[in-house]
């Protein structure tokens, strides 16, 4: 995947292959892959894009955009500044802000808004690729959640056990593992039974879902609530305002994600599921409250955005003003019309608004309060909890292990979806503030150390026994949905919304895929703008789109008959067998009834002699298997019979082969003489005796 | 191995010549109890190690089944196993073996009372095993009767050899987990 995508690189940035900076990032890139998994990767691969931008852009201070304003360079460097990221961290590298929109840079030519914008676009393509092939490869490993399969408790009792351990820790495990999965399918098998009042069950479960609907849009309107008040609060000077004030925002949507699924689980114990699908809704439900806090969030952004707009337009008019009465007093004070243009110091010159480096800031201050509230609570919650309980146990009236505080849990189905959370926020932030997604894999990498450490030392496993799916698609499904979500915002103002005339890649457009269109006429040849042309003719698209929607439908059509196949084919083989047995057990009743029969007879001798029972053949050696001889069959004349029957019915093709491999008894024809089936000759005795006596006899 | 000369007669050596870690396990077999077990196995002693040394060993040790393996593969059905019942053991383990091999072996390690069949309470002793008796009455009850439900071809209350296989071969985690490391 990465030559591929290095290859598009290529295309895109229009640089030959021995960039410095490709190579530098790949070996980055190559080194740290084995150590982070799959999903890390693609951040890592923006990450690496990303640096490769910042090597070909100019070095700070050679173009205005790119220099602090003199106000904030003549304040004093407190760190707080560093973590408010006002201030200088504005201007640096990690903000929209610091790219210039020139078309091409540097001595390659390196064409920076183009690759701005295809990398913005193209990390949501790349995610949605790798997230539907790992969905269709899990689709094809099985169920989704539920059991299936024929022998289930079977399967688990007999081949569950992994007899390559050789651990004890590893034993206990597994031991513990098994016992799980037991009880898993053990609940599964009751669920299946149970039957109750189902009215009540209604109204309940409806009252649940009306008490989390307004919890949610309660949620939704504290944080609308919350983030008009922060923009009231920007109005005012910094520096009156306490820490909690500036933060606010990230605090209460960091707070409502901690407190509402705890409240979401209370209020479902009203609903009685089945505990998998009690699961699924619960998860929905979190997943709810995250996409409403979100939403609500970007709709009071996208205020602020359009404020900004027109802060610009009015900076503009009072630019051009400004500009025009210095020409006219130049011209009147020195009566000449050769006007040298102004000279002002870049740091003094007066700067429009950059709304998109706002939105990446409030992206970055969002991802930054989310990391620390994580780190938080694990060090509360978690360690500090486990301290006490540990310690605290000796003096304490009950006993803390056990009962009230006992150790953290370390609930898994959370923390994937608080993985799945952050990295949406990450995709819609990227576009408007790079930097963003270097920060998320440190943030990741170390949290990964971190929570590693947390759970070994603090945390009991989880007492919930399921998993919300089997193969993860579950997860994937939601993380799918997740990206769709974050696509929309960011599509939204690359469509529609202005960029910023005094900073970024797109400055000086009217809207931000303008740049496409300016590349294709200006530097590709002509005919290809031809086809552009000709491509994005309504009259083809449509086409197209319906072909695509018919496609869609065939493919559906297909799959739910293959998925009835299946069906079929599985209620066939289960009828097969339940005839077999049926079978069976028709002839054992026959058989008592006829042994009845014989004994009510009052005279014996009248019967015929019941058939000479045939002793079973004796077994070809590798051919079909000899058949157990029920006892009750032997009484009657239906022996013969029921060996065929029997060896009809449930062959193993493979034959029994009942002694050890050939390598340490030679060619396997010498030693085993006649061997006796399974059915006869049980005792130990068999196989090993047989291979001793080989040794010892010759 | 190391200076000490292992003497076997040429027939021996034949018979076990094709079954390449014969070396490593009879050194194996003979760590356990140096002193118990000869160099020289011409004369076929009649060496056997008793159950504790065989059960000691890491890649029995926690296992859950060690002693129905030590007591299967021993002649004498207690667990105290002589070089050669040593040698079935770990060939029936290893990854050469046939899958019906193991899936027979398998069957005779379930069966706790020898009787050729798995019976209920053979049932109920390999999941108190297999889950450290975790389980309680009720559940350990219904995962057994579950079973036999499933397995139990020819319905007469106990898995015979052919209704294990029957479900042996379809399992698909079956193979990978009864290989030992050598």
């Amino acid at each position: 995947i990465l030559h591929v995508w290095l290859t598009r690189i290529n295309f895109t940035l229009k640089l030959s292959p021995s960039v410095i900076g490709c190579r530098e990032a790949q070996a980055f890139v190559e080194k740290f892959e084995g150590a982070l998994g799959k999903g890390k990767g693609r951040k890592l691969y923006a990450y690496k894009v990303m640096m490769a931008k910042v090597l070909m852009g100019l070095p700070y201070g050679s173009i205005p955009r790119k220099t602090v304003p003199r106000p904030l360079l003549n304040r004093q460097f407190p760190l707080r500044c560093v973590g408010r990221r006002q201030g200088f961290m504005k201007y640096s590298v990690l903000f929209y802000g610091y790219y210039n929109d020139e078309r091409t840079i540097g001595v390659l030519q390196f064409r920076l808004p183009l690759s701005y914008l295809l990398v913005g676009v193209g990390i949501f393509g790349y995610s949605l690729m790798v997230v539907i092939r790992t969905m269709a490869r899990n689709a094809n490993e099985g169920g989704d959640g539920t059991d299936e399969g024929d022998f289930n408790f079977s399967w688990k009792m007999f081949t569950s056990w992994d007899y390559l351990i050789g651990n004890p820790e590893t034993a206990d495990n597994k031991f513990a593992s098994i016992t799980t999965s037991f009880k898993e399918s053990i609940v599964d098998e009751q669920e299946n039974q149970k039957d109750e009042n189902i009215h009540l069950r209604r109204f309940l479960r409806v009252l649940a879902n009306f008490f989390i609907l307004c919890t949610l849009g309660g949620s939704g309107y504290l944080i609308y609530f919350v983030v008009k008040r922060s923009q009231e609060f920007a109005e005012i000077d910094q520096d009156n305002l306490s820490w909690f004030e500036k933060n606010e925002v990230e605090f209460v949507m960091s707070l409502l994600g901690l407190v509402c699924p705890p409240l979401f689980e209370t209020i479902a114990e009203l609903e009685e599921y089945h505990p998998r699908i009690a699961l699924k809704w619960q998860l929905g439900r979190i997943f709810a409250l995250f996409l409403g806090n979100l939403y609500t969030f970007l709709f009071a952004l996208f205020d602020e955005v359009n404020a900004k707009l027109e802060n610009e337009k009015s900076i503009k008019n009072a630019t051009i003003t400004a500009y025009n009465e210095y020409y006219s007093n130049y011209s009147s004070f020195y009566n000449t019309t050769d006007v040298p243009p102004l000279d002002i110091q870049p740091a003094d010159a007066i700067r429009g608004p950059c709304w998109e480096t706002a939105v990446g800031i409030e992206f970055v201050k969002l991802t930054v309060s989310d990391i620390q509230v994580t780190y938080l609570t694990i060090l509360i919650g978690d360690f500090l909890r486990a301290v006490l309980v540990r310690f605290l146990n000796y003096c304490w009236c009950w006993d803390l292990e056990a009962g009230f505080p006992s150790y953290g849990e370390f609930d898994i189905s959370g923390n994937v979806l608080g993985l799945i959370f952050n990295q949406g926020m990450i995709w819609m932030g990227a576009f408007y503030a790079p930097g963003l997604v270097g920060l998320n894999v440190l943030r990741l990498l170390s949290s990964m150390y971190y929570q590693c450490w947390a759970v070994m030392s603090c945390n009991v496993p989880h007492e919930r026994v399921f998993k919300a799916s089997r193969s993860n698609n579950f997860y994937m499904a939601l993380l799918l949905l997740v990206l769709f979500l974050s696509l929309l915002p960011v599509v939204y103002t690359i469509m529609t919304l202005s960029p910023s005339f005094d900073c970024g890649p797109f400055s000086g457009r009217e809207k931000m895929y303008e740049i496409v269109m300016e590349t294709i006429e200006k530097d590709l040849p002509a005919f290809i703008g031809n086809i552009f042309t000709y491509a994005t003719n309504p009259g083809l698209i449509l086409p197209a789109v319906l072909l695509m929607v018919l496609a869609l439908y065939y493919l559906n059509a297909l799959s739910k008959g293959y998925q009835q196949a299946n069906l079929d084919l599985k209620k066939k083989m289960q009828m097969t067998r339940d005839e077999e047995k049926n079978r069976r057990n028709n002839k054992d009743s026959t058989n008592q009834v006829m042994k009845d029969l014989d004994d009510l007879l009052p005279n014996r001798s009248l019967i015929p002699p019941p058939e000479e029972e045939e002793p079973p053949p004796p077994v070809a050696q590798k051919g079909s298997k000899s058949p157990k001889l029920k006892p009750g069959s032997a009484a009657n004349g239906k022996g013969v019979n029921l060996q065929k029957e029997v060896s009809l019915a449930a062959t193993n093709p493979r034959g029994v082969v009942n002694r050890p491999p050939g390598p340490r008894g030679g060619p396997p024809g010498n030693i085993r003489g006649p061997q006796p089936g399974p059915g006869r000759g049980r005792g130990r005795g068999g196989p090993s005796s047989k291979a001793i006596g080989f040794i010892r006899g010759c | 191995m190391g200076n000490k000369q292992t003497i076997f007669s040429a027939q021996q050596l034949d018979a076990y010549q094709s079954y390449v870690p014969f070396q490593r396990l009879f050194s194996r077999y003979r760590d356990l109890a140096p002193q118990l077990v000869p160099l020289d196995y011409t004369h076929q002693p009649d060496v056997k190690l008793p159950y504790e040394l065989i059960g000691s060993m890491p890649e029995l040790k926690d296992n859950p089944f060690r002693q129905r393996i030590a007591e299967v593969f021993s002649e004498d059905g207690e667990g105290n196993m002589t070089l050669d019942d040593f040698l079935d053991m770990f060939s029936v383990l290893s990854e050469m073996a046939p899958r019906d091999l193991k899936a027979y072996y398998a069957f005779k390690i379930y069966d706790f009372n020898n009787d050729d069949f798995i019976c209920k309470l053979d049932l109920v002793k390999t999941l108190n095993k297999l889950t450290r008796n975790e389980l309680t009455e009720d559940e350990v009850r219904m995962v057994c009767e579950k079973v036999m439900d499933e397995a139990d071809m020819d319905n007469d209350g106990r898995l015979s050899l052919e209704d294990f296989q029957h479900v042996i071969v379809r399992a698909p985690e079956f193979l990978r987990y009864r290989h030992t490391p050598q």
